[in-house]
């Protein structure tokens, strides 16, 4: 659940999903579930050119088992606290 | 199990904000269907009700109806919610065509393509790249 909860504190952060297909959407991170299904507001496609059927989507669903990478904003992430956090989670809670 | 209210649904990652909208839903083959969803469960299979599968061949697009489609949630790549402007889904410099001629354009892509792989194979002494 260490991902799950990480996202979760993402949420209302700018971030770029690159999916398995090479399709990569910028958007805010609007929620994610325990899948680590993410769902993206204000999205745009980074090279809109080579995909016009997502011209109009503004609000996407992506599914878990499709993602890549998730890029973050520069301060998405605190290491110490990830540490801590990764330690924990490896104790086993 | 109690109903989540409007504004749970609206606050998470499930797809009932998104029922009776109007939608893309990107395949893992790369196609693309259009529908209205009817419903959809934790695996995200989804039912689209008047789906139609839209083609798009360089400039021309045309949206092939198909019907009342159940979508097997591990085919699921990406649920694009439309925005309801018609004219605006695609660049306005692309041009709907018939199912006939889009199939002829998918056709000549693709023959393009075999052709260009037929030459580079039979160039392979060349060892370019």
């Amino acid at each position: 659940m260490l991902f799950f909860s990480y996202f979760k504190e993402l949420v209302g952060k700018e971030v770029t999903v690159e999916l398995k297909n090479d399709l990569a959407i910028r958007g805010t991170l609007h929620s994610v579930d325990q899948y680590l299904n993410i769902k993206l507001e204000n999205t745009r496609v980074v090279d809109q050119d080579k995909y016009p059927h997502m011209l109009s989507v503004r609000n996407c669903f992506i599914r878990g088992s499709v993602v890549r990478y998730v890029l973050l904003p520069q301060d998405g992430v605190d290491i110490d606290i990830l540490h801590d956090a990764t330690r924990r989670e490896a104790r086993g809670g | 199990m109690s109903w989540a209210g409007p504004d749970e649904i609206l606050l998470s990652t499930s797809l009932a904000g998104f029922l009776d909208k109007k939608l893309i839903v990107l395949l893992r083959d790369g196609r693309k269907l259009l529908g209205t969803l009817c419903s959809f469960d934790q695996f995200a299979n989804v039912v689209l009700q008047g789906a139609c599968e839209r083609v798009i061949v360089g400039e021309q697009y045309c949206d092939v109806p198909l019907g009342l489609y159940v979508i097997r949630g591990e085919n699921v790549v990406l649920i694009g919610e439309l925005q309801d402007r018609e004219k605006e889904e695609l660049p306005a410099h692309m041009t709907c065509v018939s199912e006939a001629e889009i199939r002829k354009a998918e056709k000549a892509e693709r023959d393009a393509r075999d052709l260009k792989g037929t030459m580079r194979k039979r160039m392979e002494f060349l060892d370019f790249d």
